[in-house]
Protein backbone atom coordinates (compact mmCIF):
# COMPACT_ATOMS: atom_id res chain seq x y z
CA UNK A 1 0.00 0.00 0.00
CA UNK A 2 3.20 2.25 0.91
CA UNK A 3 4.25 1.65 -2.56
CA UNK A 4 1.13 2.62 -3.99
CA UNK A 5 1.22 6.15 -2.11
CA UNK A 6 4.42 6.76 -3.03
CA UNK A 7 3.87 6.48 -6.69
CA UNK A 8 0.94 7.78 -6.71
CA UNK A 9 1.84 11.26 -8.07
CA UNK A 10 3.29 9.78 -11.28
CA UNK A 11 0.23 7.93 -11.49
CA UNK A 12 -1.97 11.34 -11.36
CA UNK A 13 0.05 12.79 -13.96
CA UNK A 14 -1.15 11.61 -16.83
CA UNK A 15 -5.15 12.23 -15.50
CA UNK A 16 -4.71 15.21 -14.43
CA UNK A 17 -2.70 16.62 -17.52
CA UNK A 18 -5.50 15.29 -19.48
CA UNK A 19 -7.85 17.68 -17.42
CA UNK A 20 -6.12 20.72 -17.64
CA UNK A 21 -5.41 20.25 -21.45
CA UNK A 22 -9.07 19.30 -21.99
CA UNK A 23 -9.70 22.37 -19.85
CA UNK A 24 -7.60 25.10 -21.68
CA UNK A 25 -9.16 23.53 -24.69
CA UNK A 26 -11.85 24.07 -23.94
CA UNK A 27 -11.93 27.72 -22.45
CA UNK A 28 -9.85 28.78 -25.36
CA UNK A 29 -12.23 27.13 -27.96
CA UNK A 30 -15.55 28.37 -25.90
CA UNK A 31 -16.88 24.95 -26.58
CA UNK A 32 -20.67 25.05 -26.95
CA UNK A 33 -21.53 21.49 -27.72
CA UNK A 34 -24.18 18.99 -28.08
CA UNK A 35 -21.59 15.84 -27.22
CA UNK A 36 -18.27 17.66 -25.63
CA UNK A 37 -17.94 18.75 -22.15
CA UNK A 38 -15.48 20.98 -20.47
CA UNK A 39 -13.76 19.39 -17.05
CA UNK A 40 -16.03 22.27 -14.81
CA UNK A 41 -19.13 21.92 -16.58
CA UNK A 42 -18.58 17.90 -16.11
CA UNK A 43 -17.69 18.74 -12.46
CA UNK A 44 -20.68 21.49 -11.90
CA UNK A 45 -23.16 19.28 -13.88
CA UNK A 46 -22.05 16.36 -11.01
CA UNK A 47 -22.64 18.34 -8.01
CA UNK A 48 -26.56 19.32 -9.81
CA UNK A 49 -27.27 15.64 -9.82
CA UNK A 50 -25.63 14.84 -6.83
CA UNK A 51 -27.28 17.81 -4.80
CA UNK A 52 -31.03 16.60 -6.28
CA UNK A 53 -30.68 13.02 -5.28
CA UNK A 54 -30.65 11.49 -8.95
CA UNK A 55 -27.02 10.62 -8.26
CA UNK A 56 -27.56 8.72 -5.09
CA UNK A 57 -30.75 6.73 -5.97
CA UNK A 58 -29.55 5.76 -9.31
CA UNK A 59 -25.95 4.42 -7.58
CA UNK A 60 -27.79 2.60 -5.07
CA UNK A 61 -30.12 0.78 -7.89
CA UNK A 62 -27.16 0.00 -9.70
CA UNK A 63 -24.93 -1.20 -6.64
CA UNK A 64 -28.01 -3.22 -5.05
CA UNK A 65 -28.78 -4.57 -8.68
CA UNK A 66 -25.26 -5.60 -9.15
CA UNK A 67 -24.13 -7.09 -5.48
CA UNK A 68 -27.04 -9.05 -5.36
CA UNK A 69 -26.85 -10.54 -8.86
CA UNK A 70 -22.93 -11.23 -7.74
CA UNK A 71 -23.58 -12.86 -4.72
CA UNK A 72 -26.43 -15.03 -6.25
CA UNK A 73 -24.60 -15.64 -9.46
CA UNK A 74 -20.93 -16.53 -7.66
CA UNK A 75 -23.02 -18.25 -4.91
CA UNK A 76 -24.49 -20.86 -7.57
CA UNK A 77 -21.77 -21.16 -9.91
CA UNK A 78 -19.18 -21.85 -7.20
CA UNK A 79 -21.81 -24.26 -5.49
CA UNK A 80 -22.16 -26.12 -8.77
CA UNK A 81 -18.79 -25.70 -9.85
CA UNK A 82 -17.98 -27.57 -6.59
CA UNK A 83 -20.14 -30.23 -6.79
CA UNK A 84 -18.60 -30.29 -10.29
CA UNK A 85 -15.06 -30.62 -9.35
CA UNK A 86 -15.84 -33.47 -6.77
CA UNK A 87 -18.41 -35.98 -8.61
CA UNK A 88 -16.43 -36.89 -12.08
CA UNK A 89 -20.40 -38.62 -13.11
CA UNK A 90 -21.94 -34.96 -12.51
CA UNK A 91 -19.32 -33.39 -14.58
CA UNK A 92 -19.38 -35.91 -17.73
CA UNK A 93 -22.95 -35.25 -17.44
CA UNK A 94 -22.96 -31.69 -17.78
CA UNK A 95 -19.39 -30.70 -19.13
CA UNK A 96 -21.28 -30.56 -23.04
CA UNK A 97 -23.84 -29.02 -21.41
CA UNK A 98 -21.94 -26.15 -19.55
CA UNK A 99 -19.91 -25.42 -22.65
CA UNK A 100 -22.93 -25.10 -24.96
CA UNK A 101 -24.42 -22.76 -22.61
CA UNK A 102 -21.10 -20.66 -21.90
CA UNK A 103 -20.51 -18.75 -24.62
CA UNK A 104 -24.17 -17.50 -24.84
CA UNK A 105 -23.46 -13.36 -24.77
CA UNK A 106 -25.11 -12.45 -21.33
CA UNK A 107 -26.67 -9.57 -23.42
CA UNK A 108 -28.57 -11.53 -25.65
CA UNK A 109 -30.37 -12.55 -22.50
CA UNK A 110 -31.80 -9.21 -21.95
CA UNK A 111 -34.58 -9.55 -24.27
CA UNK A 112 -35.43 -13.01 -22.85
CA UNK A 113 -35.41 -12.39 -19.04
CA UNK A 114 -37.29 -9.16 -20.00
CA UNK A 115 -40.06 -10.87 -21.12
CA UNK A 116 -40.45 -13.43 -18.29
CA UNK A 117 -39.72 -10.98 -15.50
CA UNK A 118 -40.96 -6.99 -16.85
CA UNK A 119 -38.68 -4.46 -16.37
CA UNK A 120 -37.19 -3.54 -12.72
CA UNK A 121 -34.03 -4.64 -10.49
CA UNK A 122 -35.41 -8.33 -10.02
CA UNK A 123 -34.93 -8.66 -13.95
CA UNK A 124 -31.38 -7.18 -13.77
CA UNK A 125 -30.41 -9.56 -10.55
CA UNK A 126 -31.34 -12.39 -12.79
CA UNK A 127 -29.26 -11.37 -15.92
CA UNK A 128 -26.25 -10.32 -13.69
CA UNK A 129 -26.29 -13.51 -12.02
CA UNK A 130 -26.53 -15.43 -15.13
CA UNK A 131 -23.55 -13.94 -16.55
CA UNK A 132 -21.52 -14.79 -13.80
CA UNK A 133 -22.76 -18.34 -13.38
CA UNK A 134 -20.53 -20.28 -15.59
CA UNK A 135 -17.29 -18.26 -15.05
CA UNK A 136 -17.90 -18.95 -11.64
CA UNK A 137 -18.76 -22.94 -12.36
CA UNK A 138 -15.46 -22.99 -14.29
CA UNK A 139 -13.22 -21.70 -11.65
CA UNK A 140 -14.32 -23.30 -8.67
CA UNK A 141 -14.25 -26.47 -10.79
CA UNK A 142 -10.51 -25.92 -11.66
CA UNK A 143 -9.81 -25.19 -8.35
CA UNK A 144 -11.33 -28.33 -6.61
CA UNK A 145 -10.05 -30.29 -9.19
CA UNK A 146 -6.51 -28.43 -7.91
CA UNK A 147 -6.64 -29.24 -3.84
CA UNK A 148 -3.81 -31.54 -3.27
CA UNK A 149 -4.25 -34.75 -3.83
CA UNK A 150 -2.18 -35.48 -1.21
CA UNK A 151 -4.53 -33.63 1.05
CA UNK A 152 -7.10 -36.02 -0.08
CA UNK A 153 -5.41 -39.02 0.75
CA UNK A 154 -4.92 -37.85 4.34
CA UNK A 155 -8.76 -37.14 4.16
CA UNK A 156 -9.49 -40.64 3.25
CA UNK A 157 -6.82 -42.50 5.64
CA UNK A 158 -8.44 -40.49 8.31
CA UNK A 159 -11.69 -42.25 6.96
CA UNK A 160 -13.56 -38.60 7.62
CA UNK A 161 -17.01 -38.32 6.28
CA UNK A 162 -17.88 -36.34 3.11
CA UNK A 163 -19.11 -33.33 5.23
CA UNK A 164 -15.68 -33.15 6.94
CA UNK A 165 -13.69 -33.86 4.02
CA UNK A 166 -15.77 -30.77 2.22
CA UNK A 167 -15.86 -28.27 4.99
CA UNK A 168 -12.41 -29.09 6.62
CA UNK A 169 -10.04 -30.07 3.26
CA UNK A 170 -11.91 -28.79 -0.03
CA UNK A 171 -13.57 -25.65 1.36
CA UNK A 172 -10.44 -24.24 2.78
CA UNK A 173 -8.43 -25.32 0.47
CA UNK A 174 -10.23 -23.44 -2.87
CA UNK A 175 -11.09 -19.93 -0.72
CA UNK A 176 -8.32 -18.52 -2.09
CA UNK A 177 -9.50 -18.66 -5.59
CA UNK A 178 -13.45 -18.49 -4.68
CA UNK A 179 -12.13 -15.22 -3.46
CA UNK A 180 -10.57 -14.56 -6.48
CA UNK A 181 -13.67 -15.31 -8.78
CA UNK A 182 -15.83 -13.31 -6.80
CA UNK A 183 -13.09 -10.17 -7.19
CA UNK A 184 -13.15 -10.53 -10.72
CA UNK A 185 -17.21 -11.19 -10.35
CA UNK A 186 -17.80 -7.93 -8.48
CA UNK A 187 -16.03 -5.71 -12.12
CA UNK A 188 -17.80 -7.81 -14.38
CA UNK A 189 -20.90 -7.56 -12.56
CA UNK A 190 -21.12 -3.57 -12.75
CA UNK A 191 -20.48 -3.79 -16.75
CA UNK A 192 -23.45 -6.12 -16.76
CA UNK A 193 -25.48 -3.95 -14.88
CA UNK A 194 -24.52 -0.57 -16.75
CA UNK A 195 -25.36 -2.57 -19.91
CA UNK A 196 -28.75 -3.83 -18.95
CA UNK A 197 -29.97 -0.37 -17.43
CA UNK A 198 -28.20 1.57 -20.83
CA UNK A 199 -30.53 -0.96 -23.01
CA UNK A 200 -33.35 -2.01 -21.09
CA UNK A 201 -34.06 -1.16 -17.64
CA UNK A 202 -35.26 2.59 -16.97
CA UNK A 203 -32.97 2.21 -13.31
CA UNK A 204 -29.74 2.90 -12.38
CA UNK A 205 -26.82 4.62 -13.19
CA UNK A 206 -26.99 3.57 -17.10
CA UNK A 207 -30.01 4.66 -17.55
CA UNK A 208 -29.24 8.23 -16.21
CA UNK A 209 -26.39 8.10 -18.67
CA UNK A 210 -28.62 7.58 -21.54
CA UNK A 211 -31.41 10.08 -20.39
CA UNK A 212 -28.61 12.66 -20.06
CA UNK A 213 -27.37 11.51 -23.45
CA UNK A 214 -30.68 11.96 -25.12
CA UNK A 215 -31.35 15.39 -23.52
CA UNK A 216 -28.13 16.32 -24.93
CA UNK A 217 -26.89 17.30 -21.79
CA UNK A 218 -23.22 16.12 -22.60
CA UNK A 219 -21.85 17.61 -19.13
CA UNK A 220 -24.19 15.43 -16.64
CA UNK A 221 -23.08 12.72 -19.38
CA UNK A 222 -19.83 12.75 -18.68
CA UNK A 223 -20.27 12.96 -15.29
CA UNK A 224 -22.24 9.57 -14.77
CA UNK A 225 -19.87 7.92 -16.69
CA UNK A 226 -16.61 9.16 -14.43
CA UNK A 227 -18.47 8.32 -11.29
CA UNK A 228 -19.19 5.11 -12.88
CA UNK A 229 -15.63 4.49 -13.58
CA UNK A 230 -14.79 5.85 -9.61
CA UNK A 231 -17.07 3.30 -8.01
CA UNK A 232 -15.67 0.49 -10.22
CA UNK A 233 -12.01 1.87 -9.16
CA UNK A 234 -13.53 1.79 -5.06
CA UNK A 235 -14.98 -1.58 -5.44
CA UNK A 236 -12.05 -3.16 -6.78
CA UNK A 237 -9.54 -1.30 -4.08
CA UNK A 238 -11.97 -2.06 -1.55
CA UNK A 239 -11.76 -6.21 -2.52
CA UNK A 240 -7.95 -6.00 -3.02
CA UNK A 241 -7.55 -4.44 0.68
CA UNK A 242 -9.65 -7.58 1.77
CA UNK A 243 -7.54 -9.99 0.13
CA UNK A 244 -4.40 -8.83 1.04
CA UNK A 245 -5.56 -9.26 4.96
CA UNK A 246 -7.34 -12.85 4.59
CA UNK A 247 -4.91 -14.06 1.60
CA UNK A 248 -2.06 -12.49 2.16
CA UNK A 249 0.16 -15.53 0.34
CA UNK A 250 -2.33 -15.71 -2.43
CA UNK A 251 -2.31 -11.76 -3.55
CA UNK A 252 1.13 -11.82 -3.21
CA UNK A 253 1.49 -14.84 -5.49
CA UNK A 254 -0.87 -12.37 -8.25
CA UNK A 255 1.36 -9.80 -8.35
CA UNK A 256 4.52 -12.10 -8.58
CA UNK B 1 18.56 -68.42 -8.45
CA UNK B 2 15.28 -66.90 -8.66
CA UNK B 3 14.10 -70.06 -8.18
CA UNK B 4 16.23 -70.94 -5.15
CA UNK B 5 15.18 -68.23 -3.54
CA UNK B 6 11.42 -68.43 -4.31
CA UNK B 7 11.50 -72.16 -2.28
CA UNK B 8 13.87 -70.71 0.42
CA UNK B 9 11.07 -67.81 0.84
CA UNK B 10 8.18 -70.04 0.57
CA UNK B 11 10.34 -71.78 3.59
CA UNK B 12 11.18 -68.99 5.41
CA UNK B 13 7.04 -68.19 5.44
CA UNK B 14 5.99 -71.53 6.59
CA UNK B 15 8.95 -71.15 9.68
CA UNK B 16 7.05 -67.27 9.99
CA UNK B 17 3.51 -68.95 10.27
CA UNK B 18 4.40 -71.81 12.62
CA UNK B 19 6.00 -69.53 15.29
CA UNK B 20 3.08 -66.55 15.07
CA UNK B 21 0.28 -69.25 14.95
CA UNK B 22 0.08 -68.20 18.49
CA UNK B 23 -0.63 -65.13 18.43
CA UNK B 24 -2.38 -63.99 14.83
CA UNK B 25 -0.37 -61.56 12.47
CA UNK B 26 -1.32 -57.67 12.50
CA UNK B 27 -1.19 -57.74 9.06
CA UNK B 28 -1.26 -60.68 6.40
CA UNK B 29 -0.32 -59.74 3.14
CA UNK B 30 -1.57 -62.34 1.07
CA UNK B 31 -0.02 -63.14 -2.32
CA UNK B 32 -1.05 -59.33 -3.46
CA UNK B 33 -0.63 -58.84 -7.00
CA UNK B 34 -1.53 -55.30 -8.61
CA UNK B 35 -1.15 -54.67 -12.24
CA UNK B 36 -2.06 -51.12 -14.08
CA UNK B 37 -3.59 -52.71 -17.45
CA UNK B 38 -0.70 -55.04 -18.87
CA UNK B 39 2.05 -53.24 -16.84
CA UNK B 40 2.13 -55.61 -13.35
CA UNK B 41 4.10 -53.90 -10.66
CA UNK B 42 3.35 -55.98 -7.71
CA UNK B 43 4.03 -59.77 -8.35
CA UNK B 44 2.48 -61.54 -5.36
CA UNK B 45 4.29 -60.76 -2.63
CA UNK B 46 3.30 -62.55 0.95
CA UNK B 47 4.12 -61.24 4.25
CA UNK B 48 2.97 -61.88 7.91
CA UNK B 49 3.38 -59.04 10.20
CA UNK B 50 3.41 -59.58 14.04
CA UNK B 51 1.90 -57.05 16.20
CA UNK B 52 4.53 -54.71 17.19
CA UNK B 53 7.06 -55.51 14.95
CA UNK B 54 8.76 -53.39 12.98
CA UNK B 55 9.48 -54.38 8.91
CA UNK B 56 11.38 -52.34 6.88
CA UNK B 57 11.30 -52.71 3.13
CA UNK B 58 14.17 -52.12 1.04
CA UNK B 59 14.69 -52.16 -2.68
CA UNK B 60 15.70 -50.28 -6.03
CA UNK B 61 13.55 -47.36 -7.12
CA UNK B 62 10.23 -48.77 -9.28
CA UNK B 63 10.92 -52.33 -7.04
CA UNK B 64 7.04 -51.50 -5.82
CA UNK B 65 8.37 -50.47 -2.15
CA UNK B 66 5.21 -47.24 -1.88
CA UNK B 67 2.98 -49.23 -4.30
CA UNK B 68 2.99 -51.91 -1.36
CA UNK B 69 2.81 -49.37 1.60
CA UNK B 70 -0.16 -47.34 -0.24
CA UNK B 71 -1.82 -50.56 -0.65
CA UNK B 72 -1.15 -51.42 3.01
CA UNK B 73 -3.05 -47.88 3.62
CA UNK B 74 -5.55 -49.09 1.98
CA UNK B 75 -5.42 -46.36 -0.72
CA UNK B 76 -4.43 -48.87 -3.40
CA UNK B 77 -6.21 -52.13 -4.35
CA UNK B 78 -4.37 -55.50 -4.65
CA UNK B 79 -5.75 -56.79 -8.42
CA UNK B 80 -5.64 -59.82 -7.19
CA UNK B 81 -4.88 -61.53 -3.32
CA UNK B 82 -5.72 -59.22 -0.04
CA UNK B 83 -4.15 -57.40 2.63
CA UNK B 84 -5.64 -58.69 5.90
CA UNK B 85 -5.39 -56.31 9.03
CA UNK B 86 -6.59 -58.50 12.53
CA UNK B 87 -7.71 -61.42 10.16
CA UNK B 88 -10.15 -59.34 8.03
CA UNK B 89 -9.64 -57.88 4.53
CA UNK B 90 -8.70 -53.95 4.40
CA UNK B 91 -11.40 -53.12 2.02
CA UNK B 92 -10.04 -49.54 1.85
CA UNK B 93 -8.40 -46.69 3.86
CA UNK B 94 -8.83 -47.46 7.73
CA UNK B 95 -8.03 -44.84 10.84
CA UNK B 96 -6.41 -47.75 13.13
CA UNK B 97 -4.20 -47.52 9.70
CA UNK B 98 -1.40 -44.41 10.01
CA UNK B 99 0.80 -43.23 6.86
CA UNK B 100 3.50 -40.85 7.47
CA UNK B 101 4.05 -39.36 3.51
CA UNK B 102 7.59 -38.58 2.17
CA UNK B 103 6.47 -34.65 1.11
CA UNK B 104 5.34 -33.37 4.31
CA UNK B 105 4.84 -30.03 2.94
CA UNK B 106 1.94 -31.39 0.79
CA UNK B 107 0.09 -33.61 3.63
CA UNK B 108 -0.15 -30.80 6.47
CA UNK B 109 -2.89 -28.29 5.96
CA UNK B 110 -1.45 -25.11 5.40
CA UNK B 111 -4.31 -23.09 6.72
CA UNK B 112 -4.17 -24.83 9.93
CA UNK B 113 -1.27 -24.43 12.85
CA UNK B 114 0.40 -27.69 13.86
CA UNK B 115 -1.96 -27.65 16.70
CA UNK B 116 -4.73 -27.64 14.09
CA UNK B 117 -3.22 -30.17 12.11
CA UNK B 118 -2.71 -32.69 14.80
CA UNK B 119 -6.08 -31.46 15.92
CA UNK B 120 -7.54 -33.02 12.52
CA UNK B 121 -7.13 -37.03 13.30
CA UNK B 122 -8.41 -36.24 16.53
CA UNK B 123 -11.70 -34.75 14.67
CA UNK B 124 -11.74 -37.31 12.53
CA UNK B 125 -11.89 -39.88 15.15
CA UNK B 126 -14.78 -38.36 16.82
CA UNK B 127 -12.78 -37.21 20.19
CA UNK B 128 -14.82 -34.20 22.02
CA UNK B 129 -13.52 -30.91 21.75
CA UNK B 130 -13.19 -30.72 25.36
CA UNK B 131 -10.14 -33.21 25.09
CA UNK B 132 -8.62 -32.24 22.40
CA UNK B 133 -6.08 -29.37 23.53
CA UNK B 134 -4.56 -31.70 26.25
CA UNK B 135 -4.18 -34.66 23.90
CA UNK B 136 -2.90 -32.26 21.41
CA UNK B 137 -0.28 -30.82 23.83
CA UNK B 138 1.06 -34.09 24.87
CA UNK B 139 1.72 -35.49 21.24
CA UNK B 140 3.16 -31.93 20.30
CA UNK B 141 5.38 -32.51 23.53
CA UNK B 142 6.30 -36.10 22.75
CA UNK B 143 7.86 -35.10 19.48
CA UNK B 144 9.30 -31.99 20.47
CA UNK B 145 7.24 -29.51 19.27
CA UNK B 146 5.79 -28.08 22.35
CA UNK B 147 6.61 -24.90 21.97
CA UNK B 148 5.22 -24.33 18.63
CA UNK B 149 2.11 -25.45 18.73
CA UNK B 150 0.76 -22.00 17.04
CA UNK B 151 2.91 -22.25 14.20
CA UNK B 152 1.76 -22.61 10.61
CA UNK B 153 3.73 -25.47 8.40
CA UNK B 154 5.24 -22.25 6.51
CA UNK B 155 6.71 -21.31 9.84
CA UNK B 156 8.07 -24.76 10.22
CA UNK B 157 11.78 -26.33 9.08
CA UNK B 158 11.50 -29.37 6.87
CA UNK B 159 12.48 -31.48 9.92
CA UNK B 160 9.53 -29.74 12.25
CA UNK B 161 6.98 -30.36 9.36
CA UNK B 162 7.67 -34.06 9.29
CA UNK B 163 7.61 -34.00 13.09
CA UNK B 164 4.19 -32.65 12.71
CA UNK B 165 2.65 -35.37 10.30
CA UNK B 166 3.84 -37.85 12.92
CA UNK B 167 2.44 -36.10 15.78
CA UNK B 168 -1.10 -36.10 13.64
CA UNK B 169 -0.64 -40.02 12.62
CA UNK B 170 0.08 -40.54 16.28
CA UNK B 171 -3.33 -39.02 16.70
CA UNK B 172 -4.92 -41.58 14.88
CA UNK B 173 -3.98 -44.30 17.72
CA UNK B 174 -2.70 -46.12 15.16
CA UNK B 175 -2.30 -50.31 15.92
CA UNK B 176 -0.28 -49.82 12.08
CA UNK B 177 2.05 -47.09 11.40
CA UNK B 178 3.56 -46.83 7.93
CA UNK B 179 6.10 -44.83 6.88
CA UNK B 180 6.95 -44.41 3.16
CA UNK B 181 10.27 -42.93 2.86
CA UNK B 182 9.71 -40.19 6.10
CA UNK B 183 13.30 -38.87 6.22
CA UNK B 184 14.85 -39.16 2.85
CA UNK B 185 14.45 -35.05 2.24
CA UNK B 186 15.77 -34.38 5.95
CA UNK B 187 19.60 -33.46 6.66
CA UNK B 188 21.31 -36.66 8.24
CA UNK B 189 21.29 -34.64 11.81
CA UNK B 190 17.62 -34.38 11.70
CA UNK B 191 17.12 -37.89 10.27
CA UNK B 192 18.87 -39.62 13.33
CA UNK B 193 17.17 -37.78 15.93
CA UNK B 194 13.81 -39.09 14.47
CA UNK B 195 15.02 -42.15 13.99
CA UNK B 196 15.31 -42.39 17.44
CA UNK B 197 12.30 -41.16 18.37
CA UNK B 198 10.20 -43.12 15.99
CA UNK B 199 11.99 -46.07 17.86
CA UNK B 200 10.73 -44.83 21.16
CA UNK B 201 7.05 -44.26 20.07
CA UNK B 202 6.70 -47.62 18.64
CA UNK B 203 8.54 -49.18 21.60
CA UNK B 204 6.09 -46.95 23.73
CA UNK B 205 3.06 -47.31 21.87
CA UNK B 206 3.68 -51.05 20.93
CA UNK B 207 2.34 -50.26 17.42
CA UNK B 208 3.08 -52.47 14.11
CA UNK B 209 5.47 -50.20 12.07
CA UNK B 210 6.30 -50.94 7.71
CA UNK B 211 9.00 -48.50 6.85
CA UNK B 212 9.75 -48.33 3.63
CA UNK B 213 13.65 -46.51 2.96
CA UNK B 214 16.34 -46.71 0.20
CA UNK B 215 18.47 -46.29 2.90
CA UNK B 216 20.03 -49.46 3.74
CA UNK B 217 21.54 -48.34 7.13
CA UNK B 218 18.24 -47.33 7.75
CA UNK B 219 16.33 -49.80 7.41
CA UNK B 220 18.83 -52.15 9.62
CA UNK B 221 18.89 -49.23 12.58
CA UNK B 222 14.88 -49.39 12.46
CA UNK B 223 13.94 -53.18 11.93
CA UNK B 224 13.39 -56.36 13.30
CA UNK B 225 13.35 -57.59 9.70
CA UNK B 226 13.84 -56.67 6.17
CA UNK B 227 11.73 -57.21 3.46
CA UNK B 228 13.61 -56.81 0.24
CA UNK B 229 12.16 -56.10 -2.79
CA UNK B 230 12.86 -57.31 -6.59
CA UNK B 231 11.79 -55.30 -9.64
CA UNK B 232 10.01 -55.69 -12.39
CA UNK B 233 7.71 -57.29 -10.92
CA UNK B 234 8.01 -56.42 -7.53
CA UNK B 235 8.49 -59.78 -5.29
CA UNK B 236 9.88 -60.29 -2.46
CA UNK B 237 14.10 -61.42 -2.93
CA UNK B 238 15.02 -61.82 0.10
CA UNK B 239 13.87 -61.34 3.79
CA UNK B 240 16.71 -60.80 6.72
CA UNK B 241 16.02 -60.86 10.59
CA UNK B 242 17.65 -58.25 12.62
CA UNK B 243 19.10 -59.32 15.78
CA UNK B 244 20.03 -56.47 17.47
CA UNK B 245 20.15 -55.57 21.26
CA UNK B 246 16.72 -52.60 21.66
CA UNK B 247 17.07 -50.31 22.63
CA UNK B 248 19.77 -49.03 19.32
CA UNK B 249 21.70 -46.53 20.15
CA UNK B 250 23.16 -44.32 16.94
CA UNK B 251 26.86 -45.07 17.60
CA UNK B 252 26.61 -48.35 19.78
CA UNK B 253 24.51 -50.26 17.23
CA UNK B 254 25.77 -48.61 13.87
CA UNK B 255 29.44 -50.19 15.12
CA UNK B 256 28.22 -53.91 16.11
CA UNK B 257 29.35 -56.43 14.37
CA UNK B 258 26.30 -57.45 13.49
CA UNK B 259 24.90 -53.98 11.70
CA UNK B 260 28.16 -54.17 9.54
CA UNK B 261 27.51 -57.46 8.83
CA UNK B 262 24.64 -57.27 8.04
CA UNK B 263 24.85 -54.10 6.35
CA UNK B 264 27.31 -55.96 3.98
CA UNK B 265 24.97 -58.76 3.04
CA UNK B 266 22.22 -56.36 1.75
CA UNK B 267 24.48 -54.36 -0.09
CA UNK B 268 25.43 -56.85 -1.98
CA UNK B 269 22.32 -57.90 -2.41
CA UNK B 270 21.06 -54.75 -4.00
CA UNK B 271 23.99 -54.45 -6.02
CA UNK B 272 22.97 -57.99 -7.51
CA UNK B 273 19.95 -56.41 -8.33
CA UNK B 274 20.91 -53.44 -10.11
CA UNK B 275 23.09 -55.41 -12.07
Amino acid sequence: MKAVLRNSWRAALLPVAVILVAQIAATVTQLESDSLASPLAIVSAFFSILADGSLMRATQDTLMAAFCGCVLGVCAGSLLGVVLGLFRLADDLLDLTIELLRPVPVVALIPVVMMLLGFGARMEIVIIALGLLWPSVVLARAAVKDVEPRLMEVSAVLQLRFSARLTKIVLPAILPQLFMSLKLAAGYALVVAVTVEITANPFGLGYGIMMAQQALRPAEMFAYLIWIGAIGWLVSLMLDAVQRRFFPAFSRGETR
Amino acid sequence: MAMTQAILQAGRNEMAGSVLRADEPRIRIRDVTLSYGALQIIGGISIDIAPGESICVIGPSGCGKTTLLRMLAGLARPTSGAVELDGSVLGGPDRSVAIVFQDYGKALLPWRTAAGNVSLALEARGCPAKERPAIIRELLEKIGLGRHADKYPSEMSGGMQQRLQIARCLAQEPKVLLMDEPFGALDAMTRQALQDEVLSLVATTGATMVFVTHDLEEAIYLGDRIVCLQPNPGRVGRMVDVRLARPRDQLVTREDPEFLRLRRELYDLIKDDHQ
